[in-house]
């Protein structure tokens, strides 16, 4: 058991873990922020997504000691301060951009990170960027659409609500 | 996973010393190393990772013009920070896995496995790039030696790779559908002294080159240069995916195209 | 105008939030605590003879609390089948055991041999290492027509051969049959696989099982679709227990599409083994080990053979299909290719002579089950297909030979059993021609042309039965379940109220669209009504979610049980109005005297009902009603969809360039959530068409065991789906005239993406009259080069 320490949204933490422990681990059996889901075991589906010093990474495929130091941000630290839903969060739930909620979590984290690069992606950019994020519900119309939409675009061209 | 202990030294000298112990492995972006430990496919004993040593990140333009990556640069700071400097690899870097991976994922990490349908073996063979090591300077038709494959010695750490500079690149890429690995991607570099042309994920004998398509190419560089050449559906993978033929097929496509992109 | 709430307000779906903050509560992020965990050590070979199961080192390795295996479940049951399917004959299907761990023998990769419960899951599956094993190897029955033959090698040692049964629907007379085919004027025939899939759903199944030892309860936290229907299985045929000490959860599910319908050992295993180790159990599925364990879906190898008449009209049809079983009964899937997909064969059309054959095969395959559309997408499959085949060969437009077709006269009797209430085929399709903007597609053909890329359009139409099922009528068709659902309404004394549904919401919405329904009946705010469900300590029954039925017959007991409660709270205000019951009338809230401006709120009725000192004798006092609503008959959802494709004539590369979808669904209580419903059931249905392909090897060997091999669809592989459900023409048989819509986009748009590439290929040239699904570059490119 080696100690790791990280703060988690915002928050210091620690833990003793084993080498082979994963920051999914940590995050889901340590820390109880079960927010983080694990959805496969070769780094294809995304529902892992977290931010590692501000970049997404798929935390079922990262050791908990790599992030030693890190800061780490997940779901339960993506609302508002005073807990209201924020811009990206509040968007899937505008357009119905979630349905079973199993990926959503992975899905928020990745906007979050194409958004802080790139303020007003296209069509094209927001499903290339979501290569790494698998939904099985929606058919990823409406998450597209609310991705957009949270980058402050219209659309309601866009067909169907 | 079996368990297995963990160590992040900061210098290369102190990483070459904690490979030195009894099935040691090296831990670079770990983004196929974690997938396959969880399978229970390995089992060593202690993983050494690279991703905290300064003297292995960052793209560098060296004196004699080629481009220098270290070894643990992920291939999100190779497609940000090399777009300048060598387009047309930075883009491959860009192409490899998703967004997350390719922030977690090292150029060292992916050449040192070479995998017989990643996307940086084309790139370093196809640039007629260096691989440095702690030990050695390795050119890349010498290092890569078969599917997961290499002329790395046990415990020796790919610190940087050197590439250089062609006048002109294209990767061209037709993805696996299911791995996004490449099903067939082809690396054409044309340099002054002639084009290389590597592919990737066509064959059972890893990265290669097409030779017939070099000389082909060097000596007169258009898209008809390739009319009359095919590659042999011999060794080409047969799978899933597409079988010999096809993959033979996408070789000569993917390289026409390569040479429309780059015209 | 949209509505902003009630019937018909798209209002945005309230479990939103919890999602959408980290906040849900899925199987796996419940912990009991004390809990173990249990790793199933499965077979890697397909068929083999167990000769040696040692555990003895496994038992003492460090951690380990109990090795289980086949042996500790002889005399237990084993996993039952819930459908008897009767052959052509008249006989019974053969049923052969599935226990919960493997005896004997080993009949699929996957196939569970032992069980370690440890302290850590890296613990047990140490100690599973440790088991020393031998199997001796099968030859692996893996080809339907093969294993169909005399002599082949045997899946079930038992059984007379590997047909599960061999079935008909329809014309029974081949004499007449053949008779229509040798007087068509055309006949069309076309050999096609309708692939296996594997339904996916992003959340992995999970077990936890726990037993109080005071008590003698179990409980089952489970990640299902119809908890009531797995305490029922498990407690009846499997385990042997009684009903009321065993509780089964299903908390937030992340996704079924028919997976997560089924009963699976490894419930039953933690359950057991809850006792047995007097800890709790909890069992987490890798992503690899559901690609094979979890019910597969579709497999089907079929011949459809379509009869027309010298004006084109369809005279007789005719489908041989092999459905692939797998190596043991799933739940339901004995129903699946008979029952869900014969049914369908007349499709929209009044194609007057049709004869279905179907063997139903056992291989050393995971078991088939029913996936999103279960044998509607098989039947819809092969007929779209073969019309539109027919289209290209008499040279006529594939969309007016379908219209030529349509059944226009309801209700309509079709020759495979089932009587189409309502619909209005014509006129859905107007609809999808003005939506795909069909006039404008030779022009976008002609500007991908220009690109070097082949364009083509693919038309399908659908028709499904939904709403499953009226009970006495599966009940003569072999379902050893009835297929009703209940509600109990429950209202507090202030006015709110909480509905306790037999429907399993996991993606649906019904925690948004359900208090819809009921708000809208009484006239109160949305947020006045809250659902429950999952859980068979806090509803009153219910057959779970599938087939398109929650809505249509779980929604239909809850607006019984709340007219129920309408009802008695009308005797109420009766009673302080003090005016005659039949003269009360409640709108917006308000129960007013017709006629007067005498009127009392609900929120003083509810507490009247409560707190009843001045309140009718003869009356009960609170207010809670329960309704349990068994259909009439299916429900109809019909639809018809146009694919847009363009194909790289180089590489074969087919990609989705408009896709629209107009659906028929009658009624609609939330508008959003219906479209997100189409949507998904597309991508699924282009994911199938393009991509997907659970594909074993001729030793049995699954080749696409992960997600590096088994293409899922991605956001990058699909367009913006073009949605109109404005032709409706409500069901005429359950109170709010819906017909269900989870499953129609899975089911209508395969054929479309298909028929669009042929149509693309035909265009550039090529006469390609087939290509197998899924459709990926290399077969396109394949059929192209000849």
């Amino acid at each position: 058991m080696t100690q790791v320490s990280m703060t988690v949204n915002g928050k210091s933490v620690s833990g003793d873990v084993e080498g082979r422990t994963l920051l999914s681990s940590f995050l889901r059996d340590h820390l109880s922020l079960t927010g983080t889901h694990v959805g496969c075991d070769t780094a294809q589906c995304g529902a892992c997504v977290v931010h590692v010093d501000g970049e997404a990474v798929k935390s079922c495929n990262m050791l908990a000691l790599e992030a030693d130091g890190a800061d780490v941000g997940t779901i339960e630290g993506q609302a508002n301060a005073d807990g209201s839903l924020n811009v990206i969060q509040q968007a899937f739930q505008d357009h119905h951009g979630l349905q079973c909620g199993f990926c959503t979590p992975g899905m928020v984290m990745s906007a979050a990170a194409l958004l802080k690069d790139n303020p007003r992606p296209t069509e094209a950019e927001v499903r290339k960027y979501l290569e790494g994020n698998l939904c099985r519900c929606t058919g990823y119309h409406n998450i597209v659409k609310a991705i957009m939409a949270a980058s402050g675009q219209d659309v309601s061209s866009i067909a169907a609500e | 996973m079996y368990n297995f202990e963990f160590e992040k030294p900061s210098t290369i000298a102190d990483a070459v010393a904690a490979l030195g112990s009894e099935d040691a492995q090296a831990l670079g972006g770990g983004q196929t190393l974690i997938p396959t430990l969880k399978q229970r496919l390995a089992a060593p004993s202690s993983l050494v990772s690279l991703s905290s040593i300064a003297e292995m990140q960052g793209v560098c333009v060296e004196d004699d013009g080629s481009v220098a990556i270290g070894g643990a640069t992920t291939h999100a700071a190779v497609a940000a920070d090399a777009a300048g400097s060598y387009p047309a690899l930075a883009a491959l870097a860009g192409q490899i896995g998703d967004p997350a991976v390719r922030n977690r994922g090292t150029i060292g990490g992916s050449i040192a496995n070479n995998d017989p349908a990643a996307c940086y073996p084309a790139g370093a063979l196809g640039s007629g790039a260096t691989i440095v090591t702690n030990t050695r300077q390795i050119a890349a038709d010498d290092f890569f030696q078969g599917m997961f494959t290499t002329a790395l010695d046990e415990g020796e750490i790919i610190t940087s790779v050197r590439f250089p500079v062609p006048q002109a690149a294209s990767y061209q890429k037709f993805l696996q559908p299911a791995s996004r690995f490449a099903l067939v991607g082809v690396y054409l570099a044309r340099f002054a002294d002639g084009v290389r042309v590597a592919v990737t994920g066509a064959s059972e004998d890893g990265v290669f080159r097409w030779s017939e398509a070099e000389q082909a190419l060097s000596k007169e560089f258009r898209e008809d240069a390739l009319m009359d050449l095919n590659i042999n559906p011999a060794n080409m993978i047969a799978d899933l995916h597409g079988s010999k033929n096809y993959r033979a097929h996408l070789v000569k496509v993917m390289t026409k195209r390569a040479v429309q992109a780059t015209i | 105008m949209p509505k902003d709430s009630g019937i018909g307000a798209s209002s945005k779906r309230r479990e939103d939030v919890r999602f959408l903050t980290g906040a849900g509560n899925y199987t796996d992020d419940i912990n009991v605590y004390g809990q173990a965990h249990v790793y199933f050590l499965r077979s890697d070979i397909a068929h083999g003879r167990i000769t040696k199961v040692d555990t003895s080192a496994a038992e003492g390795m460090p951690g380990v609390v109990k090795v289980f295996t086949g042996k500790d479940f002889e005399g237990v049951g084993g996993m039952p089948c819930g459908w008897e399917v009767t052959d052509k004959h008249g006989a019974p299907m053969q049923e052969p055991p599935h226990p919960i761990l493997a005896q004997g023998k080993v009949r699929h990769v996957g196939d569970p041999i032992a069980a370690v419960v440890a302290d850590s899951l890296e613990q047990a599956r140490d100690a599973a290492e440790a088991i020393d094993l031998d199997i001796e190897e099968l030859p692996a029955v893996m080809n339907m027509k093969a294993a169909a033959q005399d002599g082949a090698t045997l899946v079930h040692d038992d059984l007379k051969n590997n047909i599960c049964y061999d079935w008909q629907l329809g014309e029974t007379d081949d004499a007449k049959v053949n008779e229509v085919f040798a007087n068509a004027a055309h006949v069309t025939t076309l050999d096609l696989v309708n692939n296996r899939l594997v339904a996916n759903p992003m959340e992995p199944r999970v077990a936890v099982g726990e037993y109080a030892r005071a008590t003698e309860d179990y409980t089952l936290y489970t990640t299902s679709q119809n908890p009531h229907v797995i305490r029922l299985l498990m407690c009846a045929f499997v385990l042997g227990l009684p009903e009321h000490k065993v509780r089964v959860v299903a908390p937030d599910v992340g996704g079924g599409f028919g997976t997560k319908i089924f009963h699976y050992a490894e419930e039953a295993f933690c359950t057991f083994a809850a006792k047995a180790c007097n800890r709790p159990v909890k069992w987490t599925s890798s992503r690899s080990e559901a690609f094979m364990s979890d019910a597969h879906g579709r497999d089907h190898v079929s011949k459809i053979e379509l009869a027309l008449d010298a004006d084109n009209n369809f005279v007789g049809l005719r489908t041989n299909t092999y459905a692939n079983l797998g190596a043991y009964l799933s739940t339901f899937s004995s129903s699946v290719p008979t029952w869900l997909h014969g049914t369908l064969m007349a499709g929209n059309y009044k194609t007057p002579v049709i004869q279905v054959n179907v063997k139903a095969m056992f291989t050393n395959t995971v078991p088939v089950d029913a996936y999103r559309g279960a044998g509607r997408p098989e039947a819809t499959y092969q007929l779209e297909r073969v019309v539109d085949k027919a289209a290209r060969e008499l040279g006529v437009d594939p969309i007016a030979l379908r219209r030529q077709n349509f059944v226009t006269q309801f209700p309509y009797d079709t020759p495979v059993a089932l009587t189409y209430d309502t619909g209005d085929y014509n006129g859905t399709m107007d609809k999808l021609e003005a939506a795909a903007d069909l006039t404008g597609f030779a022009a976008r053909r002609s500007a991908s042309e220009a690109n070097g890329k082949l364009r083509g359009l693919g038309i399908n139409c659908y028709i499904e039965a939904c709403g499953i099922a009226p009970s006495n009528i599966v009940g003569m068709l072999g379902a050893r379940a009835g297929l009703y659902d209940a509600a109990t309404v429950r209202v507090n004394a202030t006015g709110s109220i909480s509905v306790m549904v037999g429907a399993h919401s996991h993606g649906q919405g019904h925690e948004t669209a359900f208090p819809q329904v009921v708000a809208d009946m009484i006239g109160i705010d949305e947020s006045m009504v809250e659902i429950v469900h999952g859980d068979t300590s806090k509803i009153p029954f219910g057959m779970g979610t599938y087939g398109s039925r929650s809505l249509a017959v779980c929604g239909s007991a809850m607006v019984k049980a709340t007219e129920k409660v309408i009802d008695k709270a009308k005797k109420i205000a009766a009673h302080l109005l003090e005016a005659s019951e039949a003269d009360i009338e409640l709108k917006d809230g308000q129960f007013s005297v017709a006629g007067t401006d005498k009127s009392v709120a609900w929120g003083d009725v509810t507490l009247t009902a409560y707190v009843p000192h001045n309140y009718p004798l003869e009356v009960e006092p609170g207010l809670e009603e329960t309704a349990f609503y068994d259909p009439a008959n299916f429900t109809f959802p019909a639809g018809a969809y146009a694919c847009e494709v363009e194909v790289d004539p180089e590489t074969g590369q087919v990609s989705i360039e408009a896709f629209t979808a107009a659906d028929d669904f009658g009624n609609i209580v939330n508008p959003m959530i219906v479209d997100g419903q189409v949507h998904g059931g597309i991508g699924q249905g282009i994911g199938q068409a393009l991509l997907e392909n659970c594909a074993y090897d001729e030793n049995g060997q699954l080749l696409s065991a992960s997600f590096m091999d088994y293409a899922m669809p991605r956001a990058d592989d699909v367009p913006f789906y073009g949605v109109d459900h404005s032709s409706q023409t409500p069901c005429t048989h359950n109170p709010l005239g819906v017909k269900g819509c989870g499953e129609a986009g899975a089911i209508g748009s395969p054929p479309a993406v298909v028929n669009a590439v042929l149509d693309a290929l035909n265009s550039g040239g090529k006469a390609v009259d087939h290509i197998d699904m899924p459709v990926s570059p290399s077969r396109v490119w394949a059929a192209m080069n000849g």
